[in-house]
């Protein structure tokens, strides 16, 4: 968490800070469990689950398979399964087509899967144009969809997750599960990035190109 | 429900406002909207009736609010509903917390 910036946030933080003062006070909610919902967000869900999942299925054709029919069954079998998750779809990019998350009507993202959405994906930008001029949004995120290639936009809701399977990058064949994860990153997982080749050479490769 | 946050297809709404490495939360007291309001909609309302009363905002206040200022009319909102605080309540300790803060101040 940062500092808190004293002038435009004061009267909003002193208003917060009655409010939990008040909850706590009535026993409504436990500081000690406020705290813990906080690390929780801040440091133990996050988009290295969504990784974890695009990495099996990259080196796991049934489990892909799996993943594409029934996201929510498939990613049950990884333990992944959370609140605001419950119900997940997952879609696969591939040469011809290139998917794009958003939710027009607030910010519905799988949370135990990406954790918390970003600014961007909440904003009323991303959420007035991805579904209207997707491929200028991407542009804005420096991302060229070439005009032979679909892009379909999935506008996520209340009972209903998406999560984009991005494409596995050229090079990565010898590349463990563990190491592919590393690769994977949130924006891919929503659509707004593709995933980069890895610009070294692999971990269990003996370095032996050096002159 | 037709109000400002239906979206998709509004003109106008500039560029995106991307962020790199962003934190999770800006400052503290949006890390506790989130907080009360999870630790509230787990246990006295569901996570829907969160939803509608956020899209219950006035729609020029909606529209010139932050995200989680939209979380916070909610909560709001909504522990008032349910009996849990008064507006009187929440108004009282405001004040009492502004008085402590400035005496503070001036010390």
């Amino acid at each position: 968490m940062i500092s808190h910036d004293p002038r435009p946030g004061t009267d909003i933080a002193l208003r917060v800070k009655a409010i939990e003062s008040l909850l706590i006070e009535k026993g409504i909610v436990d500081p000690a469990v406020l705290d813990t919902i906080i690390d929780a967000y801040e440091y133990r869900v996050g988009p290295h689950n969504g990784a974890r999942i695009v990495a099996r299925a990259w080196i796991d054709s049934d489990f892909r398979q799996r993943l594409l029919l029934d996201g929510t069954e498939a990613i049950a079998e990884l333990g992944l399964t959370g609140f605001s998750s419950e119900h997940m779809v997952v879609v696969e990019n591939t040469a011809d087509v290139h998917n794009l998350i958003v939710c027009t009507l607030c910010s519905c993202y799988p949370w135990a899967i990406l954790g918390l959405p970003p600014t961007w994906y909440k904003s009323f930008a991303y959420r007035s144009r991805a579904a209207m001029e997707p491929r200028a949004v991407l542009q804005e995120f420096g991302l060229e969809i070439a005009a032979s290639v679909e892009v379909r936009v999935w506008d996520s809701n209340a009972d209903l997750r998406y999560l984009v399977l991005p494409e596995r990058p050229q090079g990565t064949e010898a590349m463990t599960e563990a190491a592919l994860a590393k690769l994977v990153t949130r924006n891919a997982m929503i659509g707004t990035a593709k995933i980069l080749p890895p610009d070294s050479p692999i971990e269990p490769i003996v370095e032996d190109a050096a002159p | 429900m037709n109000g400002p946050h239906d979206m998709g297809g509004m003109h106008n709404m500039g560029q995106i406002p991307i962020e790199e490495n962003e934190p999770v939360f800006h400052s503290e007291w949006e890390a506790k909207v989130f907080a009360m309001s999870f630790a509230t909609f787990v246990n006295y309302f569901p996570v829907d009736e969160t939803r509608h009363a956020s899209e219950l905002m006035p729609p020029g206040q909606y529209l010139s609010s932050r995200y989680y200022e939209r979380w916070l009319y909610a909560l709001e909102l909504l522990i008032i509903k349910h009996n849990l605080v008064t507006e009187a309540e929440i108004e009282e300790r405001i004040a009492q917390l502004s008085q402590a803060q400035s005496s503070s101040d001036q010390r």
